[in-house]
C-alpha cells in the first residue's frame, strides 16, 4: 500500500495546512514573537513610553534570587504533583480494571474531574481547607492541627499540590486504564498459572508492559503541573504565603499584569517558552523512542 | 500555554470592543466600566439609567469589568488597543499608575475647565479629593466609592467576656482579644482583613507616621518607603506575639477573612467600612463600628485615616462630544441629593460637604451611627504630610511584597524590624523600577 497521498498540483498540499498554519501563525508565533520583542523593551503600563534596553531585564531576572526560588519551586510543584496524581490515578485503573459491578459508573465518575475549570478546582478546595470556611481545616483542627496555609507556606503548598493532583487524577485514570486494556491477558493468564500472586504479576509484567504510558503521562503532567495550575493558585492562594507557592507561570502574572513590568514578564515568557521547548524536544527524542514495545 | 490566557483576554476584550463600539446616531454613547458588584453594582446601574432618562444627548453604558484588578487592566489593555472606556474606575491604590500615565487620562479639572461645566473643587470633602488631586490641589479624578478602615465589633461577644466599653487604644484592643479568647474565641481574638492596609498604611497615617518620604509619594516618583520606623516595628511585635496563641489570627493579605467576623468567629476585626452591606445581612449579633484604635504614647495620635475605595478617570483620546457628555455625568453624580441617596443605598462614604450636611440634618446618622465613624476618622484632624493619601507605583505588587514579609514575621520565620526592613528595601527597587517607566 502506498503510504504517501499523491497531489496533482503543486500547491494544493500548501492551500490544505494554510488554515492550520494561520492558525498557528496567528495564535502561537506572532504572540511568541511580541514577547520576544517586549522583552528587550522598558515600557509603562500604558505603552506610553518605550525604551529599548538590549538584555537588561533578563540580566536583572537572573540576578534576582527570587527567581531562581521560583525556578526550583516549580520543578518540586512539578514532580510532586506528577507523582501523586500518577501514583494514586495507576492505583485506581489497576483496581477498575477488573470485571466490577457498576464499574462504568465508577469509571464516569472518576473521569468527571477533569471537566473541573481549574479556578473551580480551586474554589472546591477552598471550600474544604479554608482555614476559617473550611469543612476539613475545621475538622483538622478540631484534631489539634495547626492548619493554616494562609501563614505556614508548606500547608499552602500541600493545599496547592493536593488540588493540582487531585484534579489530573482523571486525566491520568484514563491513559492507565486504557493502557492496561491493552495489556494481552493471555500474558497475565499465564503468570497466574505459574503461581505468581496479583502483586508480583502486578510489578513484573503489568508495570514495565506500562511504561511508555507512564513516561507519556509523567511528560504531559510536568507540562500541566507548569502551566494549568495557575487558576489554582490564582483561586486559593495567589502565590502567598511569602510566595510560598509562586511558580514561574504565576510570577509571569503577578509581575506582568499586577505589577506592570511587561519587560520582565516577557522575559521571564521567553525563558518558560525555552523550558517547554525543551521538555518537548526531551519527550519526542527520549519518550517516542521508548514507546515500542 | 501562557499564551493562551492573554488571548483569550484579548479575544475577550475585542469581541467586547466590538459591540460596545458599535456607533451611536443621535446619542453619544459613553463606556463606564466598574468593579462593583451585588447591591452596589444595582447602584451603578440606576446611576445611568438615571442619568439617561434625565437628558436625551448621552447615553452612559456601564459594564462591569471584574475585579478592581481586573478593571484596571482591561482599561490599560483596551488603552494599548485604542479602545479604552471614557470613564474607568480605578482602585485607590491603581492611583499612581494612572496619574503617571500622563495622555492616557484626562484629568477631571481640565475636563471640567473646558467643557464649562459648573465644578467648584470646595464643595467636596478635601479629607477625600485630596487622594486624588494633585499637590496643587487639581482634582485628576473623580471620587466615586470612598471608604476607610474601622473596627467592627461584635457586641454580644464583648458582653460575654465581660467588656464593658469598646476598645478605643491598642494596648485596650490587645487585653480584650485575651479576655475574649478565654471567654471562648479561641481561634481568633481579633483580626485584620488587607494587612497592610491596616497595619501599616492606615496605622502609619493614623498616627502622623510617614510611609514613604515625599508626602507618601503624593510628592513626586522619588519617593522612599520609611514604614520601618518605631511605631510599626512595634506595632508587628505585637502582633507576632499575639500570633502565637491566636489572640490575634492572621486573616489575609485582601478581604476574603472578612466573613471571619460576619460568622462569629473573630469578635473585633478590622477592615473597610465598606463592609456594612455584608455585616447587615450576614451577622446574626449586635454589632456596631468603632474608629480605628491608635496608641496613645503617640503624641497627638489619632491623627486622621486616609481612604480607600475607588475613584473614576476620565481617559484621554476621546471626542469633545463624549468629553461634554462625560462633564455632564460627573456634574449629575455631584448632586447633594444623589450623593446622600448614593451614601444611604451603598454605605460608601457621601463626596460633598453639602451631602454630608445633609445627612447629618435628616439624622440619618442617629440611627446608624456606624455610618459616620469612617467619616469622623477622615475628617478628625486637618491631614498632615503623613495622613493626605498615598501614591505609590505599582502598589498592588507593592501591597504583596510587604504582605510577604509581614507573613514571614508572623510565621515566626523573621523578627518584626528584619521583616519591615526586608519590605522597605525591595519595596524601594520597585518603586524605583517605576520610576524609570513612568516619568519621562
Amino acid at each position: 500500500m502506498q503510504k504517501n497521498a499523491v497531489f496533482q498540483s503543486k500547491f494544493l498540499p500548501y492551500l490544505l495546512v494554510l488554515p492550520q498554519l494561520a492558525v498557528v501563525l496567528v495564535f502561537f508565533y506572532w504572540p511568541a514573537v511580541q514577547a520576544v520583542i517586549q522583552s528587550f523593551l522598558l515600557q509603562d503600563a500604558f505603552g506610553l513610553s518605550t525604551v529599548f534596553v538590549w538584555f537588561e531585564n533578563y540580566k536583572e531576572l537572573l540576578a534576582d534570587p527570587d527567581y531562581f526560588a521560583a525556578i526550583l519551586r516549580t520543578f518540586a510543584f512539578s514532580f510532586a504533583i506528577a507523582l501523586a496524581s500518577l501514583s494514586l490515578a495507576l492505583l485506581l485503573a489497576a483496581m477498575a480494571d477488573r470485571p466490577l459491578r457498576g464499574s462504568m459508573f465508577y469509571r464516569t465518575l472518576l473521569i468527571w474531574p477533569y471537566a473541573v475549570a481549574p479556578p473551580v478546582v480551586g474554589v472546591l478546595w477552598v471550600f474544604m481547607l479554608n482555614p476559617s470556611l473550611g469543612v476539613i481545616a475545621h475538622g483538622l483542627r478540631n484534631l489539634g492541627v495547626d492548619w493554616n496555609p494562609l501563614l505556614d507556606g508548606n500547608q499552602a503548598a500541600t493545599l496547592i499540590i493536593l488540588a493540582a493532583a487531585w484534579k489530573q487524577i482523571s486525566y491520568n485514570f484514563l491513559f492507565f486504564l486504557a493502557g492496561l486494556q491493552a495489556i494481552p491477558s493471555s500474558v497475565i493468564e499465564a503468570a497466574a498459572i505459574d503461581g505468581a500472586r496479583p502483586m508480583r504479576r502486578f510489578w513484573t509484567i503489568v508495570f514495565p508492559l506500562l511504561s511508555p504510558t507512564i513516561f507519556f503521562l509523567i511528560v504531559v503532567n510536568i507540562v500541566y503541573a507548569f502551566f494549568e495550575t495557575f487558576g489554582i493558585i490564582d483561586t486559593i492562594t495567589r502565590g502567598g504565603p511569602a510566595k510560598a507557592t509562586e511558580t514561574l507561570v504565576y510570577k509571569v502574572y503577578s509581575d506582568g499584569l499586577l505589577g506592570g513590568n511587561l519587560g520582565s514578564s516577557a522575559a521571564q515568557s521567553v525563558i518558560l517558552m525555552g523550558i517547554v521547548i525543551a521538555l518537548t524536544a526531551f519527550q519526542f527524542r527520549f519518550v517516542e523512542r521508548k514507546v515500542n514495545y | 500555554m501562557m499564551f493562551r490566557f492573554s488571548l483569550t483576554a484579548l479575544a475577550a476584550s475585542v469581541a467586547t470592543t466590538l459591540v460596545l463600539a458599535s456607533p451611536a446616531q443621535a446619542v453619544t454613547e459613553i463606556q463606564w466600566w466598574h468593579a462593583m458588584t451585588g447591591g452596589n453594582n444595582d447602584v451603578v446601574v440606576k446611576l445611568a439609567n438615571d442619568f439617561n432618562a434625565s437628558q436625551s444627548d448621552y447615553k452612559v453604558v456601564p459594564t462591569y469589568k471584574g475585579s478592581y484588578p481586573d478593571t484596571m487592566n482591561a482599561g490599560i489593555a483596551a488603552f494599548r488597543a485604542g479602545n479604552a472606556p471614557a470613564i474607568m474606575q480605578v482602585f485607590e491604590v491603581g492611583t499612581a499608575t494612572m496619574m503617571a500615565a500622563t495622555g492616557a487620562v484626562k484629568p477631571v479639572y481640565k475636563l471640567m475647565q473646558e467643557t464649562g461645566e459648573k465644578f467648584d473643587p470646595n464643595a467636596y470633602l478635601p479629607a477625600i479629593t485630596g487622594y486624588y488631586s494633585t499637590s496643587k490641589g487639581e482634582m485628576l479624578s473623580f471620587p466615586f466609592n470612598s471608604s476607610s478602615m474601622v473596627m467592627w465589633i461584635n457586641l454580644d461577644a464583648l458582653k460575654k467576656a465581660d467588656i464593658a466599653e469598646i476598645p478605643k487604644t491598642w494596648p485596650e484592643v490587645f487585653d480584650d482579644a485575651r479576655k475574649l479568647k478565654a471567654a471562648g474565641y479561641a481561634t481568633c481574638g481579633f483580626s485584620t482583613a488587607w494587612v497592610t492596609w491596616a497595619n501599616l498604611e492606615q496605622l502609619s497615617a493614623w498616627h502622623n507616621v510617614p510611609l514613604a518620604s515625599k508626602a507618601n509619594g503624593l510628592d513626586g516618583f522619588d519617593t522612599k518607603l520609611e514604614f520601618n520606623g518605631p511605631l510599626q516595628i512595634k506595632h508587628l511585635e505585637k502582633l507576632i506575639e499575639l500570633q502565637k496563641d491566636k489572640t490575634y489570627d492572621y486573616s489575609g493579605r485582601t478581604n476574603t477573612g472578612e466573613g471571619r467576623f460576619t460568622s462569629g468567629e473573630c469578635p473585633i476585626f478590622l477592615t473597610s467600612s465598606g463592609f456594612f452591606g455584608n455585616v447587615k445581612n450576614q451577622a446574626k449579633f449586635n454589632w456596631t463600628n468603632a474608629p480605628m484604635p491608635y496608641y496613645p504614647d503617640v503624641k497627638d495620635a489619632p491623627q486622621n485615616s486616609i481612604i480607600g475605595g475607588a475613584s473614576l478617570w476620565v481617559m484621554g483620546g476621546k471626542t469633545p462630544e463624549e468629553y461634554k457628555g462625560v462633564a455632564k455625568f460627573l456634574a449629575f453624580l455631584s448632586d447633594t441629593d444623589r450623593q446622600v441617596a448614593i451614601h444611604k443605598a451603598s454605605g460608601y462614604l457621601p463626596i460633598t460637604k453639602a451631602a454630608y450636611e445633609k445627612a447629618k440634618a435628616e439624622g440619618f446618622y442617629k440611627d446608624q451611627p456606624y455610618l459616620e465613624t469612617p467619616i469622623k476618622e477622615l475628617t478628625n484632624k486637618p491631614p498632615t504630610e503623613n495622613s493626605r493619601g498615598l501614591r505609590l507605583g505599582n502598589m498592588v505588587q507593592l501591597r504583596d511584597v510587604w504582605a510577604e514579609e509581614i507573613e514571614q514575621a508572623l510565621a515566626g520565620k523573621k523578627t518584626a524590624k528584619e521583616a519591615l526592613d526586608a519590605a522597605v528595601t525591595r519595596g524601594n527597587t520597585m518603586l524605583r523600577q517605576f520610576e524609570k517607566t513612568a516619568v519621562r
